[in-house]
């Protein structure tokens, strides 16, 4: 009788374990395999882990639950008297030791293969900010900042009543992915530029961590071309889960064409900054500049939350003097979360964000300030912590 | 001679009076270790549903995507503020309150080696979690980082910064004195032949966890005081602008924070080593081995701090050193799970609440145990870590583990402790409900985690939406019947069935020979401990 119990619980625990086996292939309760060989590697690696796990839970749970039906005083069994053997102690104390020891052999082997920098065929420096990356690729001389897409960033608010089901890949969607050639060895170069971001994409198994004035290396050899996408993953404040990483991969043709656009993009970006501005035209950009950079703390319409973040609308910094404004905007206030954009915004977006702060939100001052002069301010700005931190960078973890 | 006599006679004369002060005084100047042990008991229970209710706000915020409940500054707080109460209000006061309770007893000592420390170790508690908790009403809320207080983000951290530290002063002190307390109990106040290897397992998995704590106290000690003086100083410790490294803060703070988990689940080990072999009805197998593997996996956790930090950069011999240490911790672990088999093997069994929660930490530990050891292999812990599936092997192992052991030894004690047998029925009620609750909030989070969820967010992509809502289901179900728990207590203090002074048939050691409850002094007199005498 009791024994047919005992066949039906193992049954049913066989009936459930067995599909969730099968599950494992099924990409939202497992690892993904991804597309270069090292997290093809590291799969293979975490599922033999997993299986020796589970074949070690079977045998060890299998012999408790054996003596928990059948060891029972209300069966009628006495205690047995033994209490110790040294055979047995080492046995169990062996064989595990030969398993791990089996499992350490193919896990330093990957491992030795990952942490191989050499024979990198493009560099990529990559920079965590309080909360977007900034990507700068080395050898093409294109660089530019990467962060939470601006409808998902409104979507995210508290009590925005948006309904995130219309979002195919909600807060993993950016407004200017990482675009990088498949085939090519690629060395991504980590570092921060204020706390410790983490740089993540699962499909590469590439994580290492952004640390503020050092630089930690890694890198990727993507095989199939497609969009691929993570996020940070070391707390770094507010807005920690808000700074996806998206990465296009596009066959090498393609990839040399993005290049070429960019660096069209940024010639002309640069005659830009040099022409005199309108001011409906600093105001229109400067409301997306505060939607994508500002928002997030001072709130939609500049209010800010009372303790924590100050309001813009109203206030003695963007009611005041304008060098007051514009030295806030670019060096930050120290000891508080407002951190200095002159190394996040280009000469444009400063001009233009500091110029709707001025006259939004019932500041109407009316007055602009142009771009050109930001860029004349800049070079007279040697306090700024991009600078100090480029002085002290030294390279971390080099093989 | 005679002067010795007489003075042993007036002493006589005074013991009637030696019962508890009256009133609450009782409370603030007791020097008694069952008082100071119930004190810390208590503390941590409130204290549980205090970094409980924290849990719950994350739960209800991850309940669906979006942000709905709390700003995520706020949310920031909870997680961090939920791991420093869990860890330093809860499991840790939980275990010195059973230490303290338990340990005199079962070596035959009248009370600690140093009863005053004892009151202070307690007192200072209750203040370092004011101050603890007050920085959430603070206008620059509470520390929003992380409870490991990584620089530069702890630095950022507003004015509640100061009072933080200060507050981790404060438990770190209580902590070493009250380790200082139990070595210095262990080593000089065993009752005259009792041998080290003759101690009870509790005993011993303390001594070895209260070295653990003098070790590493200071040395947290001294990393929280080298942010403290990067912060108000303008020294650069862990800033690269300065000369410094903030990864150095996470060497020094693992070096602490890897035997801190050790602390938090070796004195589990020694209750479990206690309640399996009394409703086995079979004395612990192993029991050198028991020893030795203790003492294996306490010298191990030194050296395998790093594998918190893979993913920092660290040179590549010194990943393969800290995997393959990391690695052979699971040995000397797997030996005590195997024992406690052993233990269970051809015994005669009951299921009472006491070792129905020690068989579900069997269980449930060594589930977190084996993800521990999937955590172990780094290019795989470079994929894992920092998701949900660190966040689900870590709850594993602390809460039907560290937890249960702590719930498993309030069910197998309190009739010790009161006199009164709890309520089965209502205790096993309470086991079963846990424990189907505590695995719908913590199994999901494996699933989420290897599909890429990191920790530490307070909004997610609408692939997690379904496993999150499932695991807040746990979350609340396992929150709320832990209600049950409390009543349960409150009933067996208030009255209940008469214990006897044995209260387990199986049960072996000094503590079940004195009588239940337990009288306010015990073992005034030495028992002689001889070969015969069971202690363990």
């Amino acid at each position: 009788m009791r024994f047919g119990i005992i066949r039906w619980m193992l049954i049913g625990l066989i009936a459930t374990v067995l599909p969730s086996v099968g599950l494992a292939e099924w990409g939202n309760v497992n690892m993904p395999k991804g597309v270069t060989e090292i997290s093809r590697e590291v799969h293979g690696l975490h599922m033999t882990i997993f299986y020796i796990c589970c074949i070690i839970g079977v045998l060890v749970f299998g012999v408790m639950f054996y003596s928990i039906f059948k060891h029972r005083k209300s069966q009628g069994v006495r205690a047995a008297e033994f209490h110790e053997s040294t055979t047995v102690e080492i046995l169990w104390t062996v064989v595990p030791l030969v398993i791990l020891i089996a499992m350490a052999i193919p896990a330093a082997r990957v491992l030795i293969k990952m942490e191989d920098f050499t024979g990198s065929e493009m560099s990529i420096k990559v920079t965590g900010y309080q909360w977007r990356w900034q990507y700068e690729y080395l050898d093409e001389g294109i660089s530019f900042y990467s962060q939470l897409d601006p409808e998902h960033n409104a979507a995210r608010q508290k009590d925005s009543d948006v309904d995130l089901t219309q979002f195919d890949n909600y807060l993993k969607e950016v407004d200017k992915p990482l675009v990088v050639p498949v085939g090519k060895k690629i060395r991504f170069l980590h570092t921060s530029a204020d706390v410790i971001h983490s740089w993540w994409v699962p499909a590469f198994s590439v994580k290492k961590d952004a640390n503020p004035g050092f630089i930690n290396e890694n890198w990727a050899l993507i095989e199939e071309p497609g969009v691929y996408r993570g996020k940070c993953t070391e707390l770094c404040g507010r807005d920690h889960g808000f700074m996806p990483v998206v990465v296009h991969a596009l066959p090498q043709e393609e990839y040399d064409q993005w290049v070429s656009e960019q660096q069209d993009l940024m010639a002309e970006n640069a005659s830009q900054t040099d022409r005199q501005w309108t001011k409906e035209e600093l105001i229109a950009q400067g409301e997306k500049v505060y939607g994508a950079s500002c928002l997030g703390c001072h709130q939609a319409e500049g209010q800010g939350i009372p303790g924590m973040f100050p309001a813009i609308a109203g206030s003695q910094v963007a009611t005041g003097n304008i060098e007051t404004h514009i030295e806030t905007v670019m060096l930050g206030v120290p000891d508080t979360p407002m951190d200095g954009y002159a190394s996040k915004l280009d000469d444009i977006d400063l001009a233009a964000v500091i110029t709707y702060q001025r006259n939004a939100f019932g500041n109407n001052l009316g007055d602009t300030v142009q771009p050109y002069q930001m860029k004349s301010l800049r070079q007279g700005l040697n306090q700024s912590r991009a600078v100090v931190l480029d002085q002290f960078d030294i390279t971390r973890g080099v093989n | 001679m005679s002067y010795a006599d007489t003075n042993e006679d007036v002493h006589h004369g005074d013991h009637d009076h030696h019962g508890p002060a009256p009133g609450l005084m009782r409370w603030v100047t007791t020097t008694n270790h069952k008082d100071i042990g119930t004190l810390y008991l208590w503390f941590s229970l409130i204290m549980f549903f205090i970094g409980g209710a924290m849990a719950l706000v994350i739960r209800a915020e991850l309940w669906m995507p979006g942000i709905q409940i709390v700003d995520p500054m706020f949310f920031n707080a909870m997680t961090t503020m939920h791991a420093i109460v869990m860890i330093f209000g809860v499991v840790m006061p939980a275990f010195v309150g059973l230490a303290n309770w338990m340990i005199p007893m079962m070596l035959g000592a009248p009370d600690m080696a140093l009863p005053r420390l004892n009151n202070w170790s307690f007192w200072i508690m209750p203040f370092a979690f004011t101050i603890m908790l007050s920085t959430l009403f603070m206008d620059s809320g509470g520390p929003a980082g992380g409870w490991t207080l990584y620089p530069p983000l702890s630095l950022q951290m507003g004015d509640s910064f100061a009072f933080v530290i200060f507050a981790i002063h404060f438990l770190g002190i209580s902590s070493v004195m009250g380790s200082i307390n139990i070595v210095a109990t262990i080593f000089n106040m065993r009752a005259p032949g009792m041998k080290l290897m003759q101690m009870p397992m509790f005993v011993w998995t303390w001594l070895i966890t209260a070295f653990l704590l003098i070790a590493t106290i200071p040395v947290f000690a001294g990393a929280v005081t080298m942010l403290l003086t990067d912060r108000f100083f303008e020294t650069s410790f862990f800033s690269a602008a300065g000369g410094g490294d903030p990864v150095m803060y996470q060497h020094i703070f693992w070096f602490f924070g890897h035997p801190e988990v050790y602390i938090l689940i070796l004195p589990a080990f020694g209750i479990i080593s206690h309640i399996i072999p009394t409703f086995s009805r079979k004395q612990l197998f192993g029991y050198d081995s028991m020893v030795y593997a203790t003492a294996s996996i306490a010298f191990l956790s030194f050296i395998v701090w790093a594998h918190h930090m893979f993913t920092t950069g660290m040179p590549l011999a010194a990943e393969l050193f800290f995997m393959f240490s990391t690695m052979m911790i699971s040995v000397p672990t797997g030996v005590k799970v195997f024992n406690w088999v052993a233990t269970m093997w051809r015994g005669s069994m009951t299921f009472e609440t006491p070792m129905l929660f020690a068989i579900g930490f069997v269980i449930m530990f060594t589930i977190g145990g084996l993800s521990g050891l999937m955590l172990a292999i780094t290019p795989a812990d470079i994929q894992y870590h920092d998701t949900y599936f660190v966040v689900a092997h870590f709850h594993y192992v602390l809460v039907p583990g560290a937890i249960y052991s702590i719930m498993a030894s309030v069910y197998f004690w309190i009739p010790k402790w009161t006199g009164n047998m709890y309520d089965e029925k209502l205790g096993k009620i309470h086991f079963w409900v846990s424990t189907i609750f505590v695995n719908v909030l913590f199994f999901p989070m494996h699933f989420v985690g290897l599909a890429g969820m990191p920790r530490r967010i307070p909004d997610y992509s609408l692939q997690f939406a379904d496993w999150n809502m499932i695991a807040s289901i746990g979350a609340f179900g396992f929150g709320f019947s832990q209600l049950m728990f409390v009543y349960i207590i409150i009933k067996c203090v208030r009255g209940g069935e008469k214990a006897t002074g044995q209260v387990w048939e199986g049960a072996r050691g000094l503590e079940w020979t004195i009588d239940s409850p337990a009288p306010y002094h015990t073992f005034e007199d030495s028992p002689i401990i001889t070969s015969d005498t069971v202690t363990r």
